[in-house]
């Protein structure tokens, strides 16, 4: 081989792009995929890369997930380098999800309770058996119809803290923290931490709750509350001086309640984990509902021994933006550090050699 | 780029930026927390650099980046590219017409001037890290200037293997105070950010830290007065311009062992050869 320096950069980087154009299109006798069908078709995989790309906008995440060939972490990060780029002209009204269009509420620790159990559009209780028929094109058969309940649904604290056996909302006053601004540094505040969780990545944080489920953290979880459903987002323009609605987003926020023990100056009460994540995403609320618990062990006095309830741990890897950077960027050439590590170990096999051969 | 503010990021965001470059100047090698952002290219290859890069670029700047040394690695085009396109700036590959150097893992060879800005792409800020993975912790070592750990380390190398193992991202102290990584540079480039006429600057976009080593600044290489720093490079000449002590890449040309070494700073041994240096091995 003859050595050529590695000139043509900039060439094998136009003709990488290309390629890539063209391996993203796939066969062009197949019709192009258009981002509503995306959107429509595709809700879940929108949901989750609004979801961890931080910026609630469908149009936009369906457009993200069919350029990167519905890669949804590549997705996000699309999404995430757009989103910075916005000017931020208001902060919203913390949303009321007491008000929620519910479509799906579920509690796993009351038979029934005021606003009841409504199942709503999910997949638990279908049989995961493909569906051959479907392949062939499938329209559904319209679903029943009825007048939407405008009763109110209480939370689930709202009905268990009357008596002290659940711990109470914490104080909200004062302004929350902004990781997407400032820099985290730790202990960070649960304001902070739930930031993180809520744009956290789905998988990592199921397996993280997984792990507290599964005696790596002692929890003693119950789903005190499921619900999905629709919300409207206000703002005050300070010219205004009163709210203004501005859109409904779609929401899932699940309340985990677990056992403690009591402490000096605390009797025993039901405590409570807290998620709540963009769009409809049951399996990433409850997993950050379980995370965010177990990041409470320190505050609540209980000992902190297992990766779930490390917040550095989890925190700091939760980002799959900033995981999927460090662990790709090993792609990125490393020559002259190897060339460093060469020098060493030749160095320290001919010392080990030599000691050998004495 | 129309949609876009000049080189990328909002005005605003530069002026966070800047001052936690000011901040870092004044506290040389502390490493300073900022609210750094998403950039369109992945944490870890260069989203640091670039936002410091971006925060202090002008109209009149004149950008080089390098990578491994190197202008034409992939990733160094790419991030030229992102400036070219975003800030309309003039680019170079020659070292002494940049006005600001991006760099990854290398420092180049001709020395820099008072009118020139290095700046650092870091992954890693923290040079304790492998030794204390807990930020709070390592926060309280560098209030305390407590680097006892770092010292048995190098320590424990010298009773282990006779010296020091660390060949790149070798710890240093600035100005006798913070230690600091000086990113995964070689350590056979350590020497050269001793008392460097140019503002350092590292920017870790993924850590959200920024520091600096301001012009003329002491940077010293952790050692022991029995088992003193060493510089270390391939044993070579290089094979293009026959340069004896710059940093060289090792090549592989064959399988049989047969092996080129070149120069890993491009301009460098480009330089070399129009000036009519030849190596054993050029073509």
């Amino acid at each position: 081989m003859a050595y050529v320096a590695v000139k043509g950069g900039e060439r094998a980087i136009d003709n990488a792009h290309a390629w890539l154009a063209e391996d993203r299109r796939g066969d062009i006798s197949v019709p192009e995929l258009t981002t509503a069908q995306i959107q429509e078709q595709l809700g879940r995989s929108v949901d989750r890369v609004m979801a961890e790309g931080s910026l609630y906008a469908p149009d936009l995440a369906a457009l993200a997930i069919k350029q990167a060939q519905g890669d949804l972490i590549e997705a996000a990060f699309l999404l995430r380098a757009f989103r910075t780029t916005l000017p931020r002209f208001a902060a919203s009204s913390p949303v009321d999800t007491a008000e929620m269009s519910v479509r799906r509420r579920i509690s796993a620790v009351f038979k029934d309770m005021p606003g009841g159990q409504i199942l709503g559009p999910t997949y638990d209780y279908t049989h995961r058996l493909i569906d051959f028929a479907r392949a062939a094109g499938f329209e559904p058969p319209p679903a029943a119809e009825e007048e939407a309940d405008t009763a109110a649904m209480p939370r689930i604290h709202d009905i268990l803290g009357h008596e002290g056996l659940m711990e109470a909302d914490a104080d909200t006053t004062g302004e929350p923290g902004d990781i997407t601004r400032e820099p985290l540094s730790f202990p960070a505040s649960r304001d902070l931490r739930l930031q993180s969780l809520a744009r956290g990545d789905e998988g990592f944080l199921l397996a993280m709750g997984y792990s507290t489920q599964r005696g790596w953290g002692g929890s003693h979880p119950f789903v005190g509350e499921l619900r999905v459903g629709e919300v409207a987002i206000e703002i005050t323009p300070p010219e205004l001086g009163f709210a203004i609605d501005i859109g409904d987003i779609t929401l899932t926020e699940c309340q985990m309640v677990n056992q403690f023990k009591g402490s000096k100056t605390q009797p025993p009460q039901f405590t409570r984990g807290y998620g709540l994540v963009f769009g409809h995403a049951e399996r990433k609320a409850m997993a950050m509902s379980l995370v965010d618990r177990a990041l409470r062990a320190e505050e609540l006095g209980e000992s902190a021994t297992a990766p779930g309830q490390s917040q550095e741990f989890v925190i700091s890897h939760c980002d799959n933006i900033e995981a999927t950077g460090f662990v790709e960027h090993l792609k990125l050439p490393h020559y002259v550090d190897f060339q460093s590590e060469l020098e060493t170990i030749r160095r320290m096999r001919a010392e080990a050699i030599k000691e050998a051969a004495e | 780029m129309s949609g876009y503010n000049f080189a990328y990021l909002d005005e605003q965001t530069k002026r966070m930026i800047r001052r936690a470059i000011l901040k870092a100047v004044a506290i040389p090698g502390h490493q300073i927390p900022f609210g750094s952002r998403e950039m369109p290219l992945p944490y870890c290859w260069g989203t640091g650099g670039i936002q410091v890069t971006a925060a202090i670029l002008g109209p009149n700047d004149t950008l080089k980046v390098i990578d491994q040394g190197a202008d034409d690695t992939t990733n160094a085009v790419s991030i030229r590219r992102f400036f070219a396109r975003t800030a309309g700036v003039a680019t170079t590959t020659h070292t002494e017409a940049a006005t600001v150097i991006q760099t990854r893992h290398r420092i180049p060879e001709v020395p820099l001037t008072e009118n020139q800005i290095l700046v650092y792409q870091v992954p890693m800020p923290e040079p304790l890290a492998k030794l204390e993975p807990e930020r709070a912790e390592t926060t309280r070592m560098h209030g305390l200037a407590e680097y006892g750990l770092m010292h048995v380390k190098l320590y424990e190398d010298i009773t282990r293997f006779g010296h020091v193992s660390i060949s790149y991202d070798y710890p240093v102290m600035v100005a006798g105070r913070y230690l600091m990584s000086p990113s995964p540079i070689p350590a056979f480039d350590n020497p050269k950010m001793h008392m460097m006429p140019a503002l350092q600057l590292f920017g870790a976009g993924r850590e959200k830290r920024i520091y600096a080593v301001p012009p003329y600044t002491p940077v010293v290489s952790l050692d022991f007065d029995d088992h003193p720093f060493r510089a270390t490079r391939a044993p070579h000449t290089c094979g293009l311009c026959g340069s004896k002590d710059s940093y060289l890449d090792e090549v592989v040309t064959d399988d049989r062992g047969g092996r080129l070494y070149v120069c890993s700073d491009t301009d460098f041994c480009e330089g070399r050869r129009e000036a009519g240096e030849i190596g054993e091995q050029a073509a």
